[in-house]
């Protein structure tokens, strides 16, 4: 269900209550949720700071295909994978 | 510390800022016996404590109680929080915030909200947590939550005087635009212990209701989270209790003693630390109290060698000591305690139909007078 709600037009964003969080203690950035924390890879972190609700899903996977200089359909897909799930943690707007 | 890896730091800090509420649920997790507002920390002590808790590691920080919203300083305390970039949760009743305050709370940088209901039907829900007008009071606040647009989380204690309607809470907390709820069957412990022969459901009621919030949890699959806590003296295997004693959080009370846990206390012989007198780190690190569950080595049989000893920690220390009066015993949840016939029998015999009546939470208590 939240799979298809996510195109390439979608402008994601996190929600109210849900912040990146550069942890000095842990030396890793975590994503803060209500009642719930997720510590975050670089390649996250890449893609969450380019999710401000103006650039649309399809430029997000651009710039990180450009960045990162790898196959388009593996970038989105990674993207996609990580979008979804915190689609259906209630943590990402669209 | 008994195991080879280093401590991690905690992410969590529960500050129950006080006990004073005006609700009287009979599951509360406070102690039976609790100090009142004279014995409370001041605003500055409070301050001190999270600003030692962000160095420290802590993540998010529980402003609960009591009622949070019973302290006239609870706006002052989010601010200071969200200076020092900690997450702040406010665990609430709804009963004592008003338009403004939350607003107040919301401009200082609260980051989310925790609204209890005791019902998904007014009637039932004001006689659960024993305040008149209580109920209206909450959709009240739900609305003034999601004017602000601060994320909503609603949580429901089920036990048997609403266990018929745990799926239509879940129904409800969509209705009040909520993104997550908790619907945790009741843990019997400090308030709910004393009151487990009116709180305990039947078996066949449990899993009715388990069942019903999980088609829920499908239903409503990307529009709200369901977290659900399993109905423990139904269950197989023990919860993971706080995630493992002293691992990851940390209780505060309103007289600044440092728990594990909510109901730490009640094993005896521990020694527990005060925030007013040591600092944070050192509690956590130290503290006899906090170590002395904390790695394998303090396990039994059968943890010591168990496979799932990892996973949930040989239970509940606080449970074990109640039910097998042994805290460092396996938690008789569990199928491999040779105590778990025990359960089953306490939760037949307290499952058993009587005339409700509980014994209401309240601050200055006196057992011989309100004997069941």
């Amino acid at each position: 269900m939240t799979t298809e709600q996510l195109t390439d037009a979608s402008r994601p964003h996190l929600l109210r209550g849900v912040k990146l969080k550069n942890d000095q203690v842990r030396k890793t950035w975590v994503l803060l949720a209500p009642e719930r924390y997720l510590r975050l890879n670089a390649i996250s972190v890449d893609i969450l700071q380019r999710c401000d609700g103006v650039a649309a899903f399809s430029s997000v996977v651009d710039d990180l295909t450009k960045k990162y200089g790898a196959d388009r359909a593996l970038i989105e897909r990674d993207v996609r994978g990580l979008l979804v799930t915190l689609l259906e943690k209630r943590m990402l707007g669209l | 510390m008994t195991n080879a890896s280093p401590l991690a730091p905690p992410s969590a800090l529960l500050a129950e800022l006080t006990y004073r509420c005006p609700l009287s649920c009979p599951y509360c997790s406070n102690p039976l016996s609790m100090g009142g507002r004279e014995t409370e920390m001041s605003t500055q002590s409070w301050q001190d404590i999270f600003t030692q808790a962000a160095e420290l590691g802590v993540l998010h920080v529980h402003f609960s109680g009591g009622e949070p919203a019973s302290r006239r300083d609870l706006r002052e305390l989010a601010a200071h929080c969200a200076g020092l970039g900690l997450y702040t949760n406010l665990i609430t009743s709804g009963v004592g915030l008003t338009r403004s305050s939350l607003g107040e709370l919301a401009a200082s940088g609260l980051d989310h909200v925790q609204l209890s209901i005791q019902d998904a039907e007014k009637a039932s829900a004001d006689w659960i947590g024993g305040y008149d007008g209580g109920f209206a009071k909450k959709m009240e606040v739900a609305g003034w939550i999601a004017e602000e647009g601060l994320p909503l989380t609603v949580n429901a204690v089920i036990h048997r005087a609403n266990v018929e309607r745990a799926a239509d809470m879940v129904d409800l907390a969509v209705r009040l635009g909520a993104r997550r709820i908790e619907i945790a069957h009741t843990q019997y412990y400090g308030w709910a212990l004393l009151n487990r022969a009116h709180l305990m459901p039947t078996r066949a009621q449990s899993e009715k209701a388990y069942a019903e919030v999980e088609e829920r949890r499908e239903r409503y699959k990307g529009q709200i989270v369901v977290d659900h806590v399993a109905p423990d003296y139904h269950a197989k295997y023990p919860k993971a209790c706080m995630s493992g004693w002293g691992r990851q959080s940390m209780n505060v009370t309103p007289q600044g003693k440092v728990l594990p846990c909510h109901a730490a206390e009640t094993i005896p012989g521990l020694e527990f630390w005060n925030a007013r007198e040591r600092r944070l780190a050192d509690i956590w690190a130290d503290s006899p109290g906090f170590n002395a569950f904390r790695g394998s080595e303090w396990m039994q049989e059968p943890c010591r060698s168990c496979e799932r000893r990892e996973i949930d920690f040989g239970g509940c220390r606080c449970q074990a000591l109640a039910l097998a009066g042994d805290a460092a015993a396996c938690d008789p949840v569990c199928v491999k305690s040779p105590r778990h016939g025990l359960i089953a029998e306490i939760a037949a015999r307290d499952s058993a139909e009587k005339i409700e009546g509980f014994i209401p939470r309240r601050i200055e208590r006196d057992r011989e007078k309100s004997s069941v």
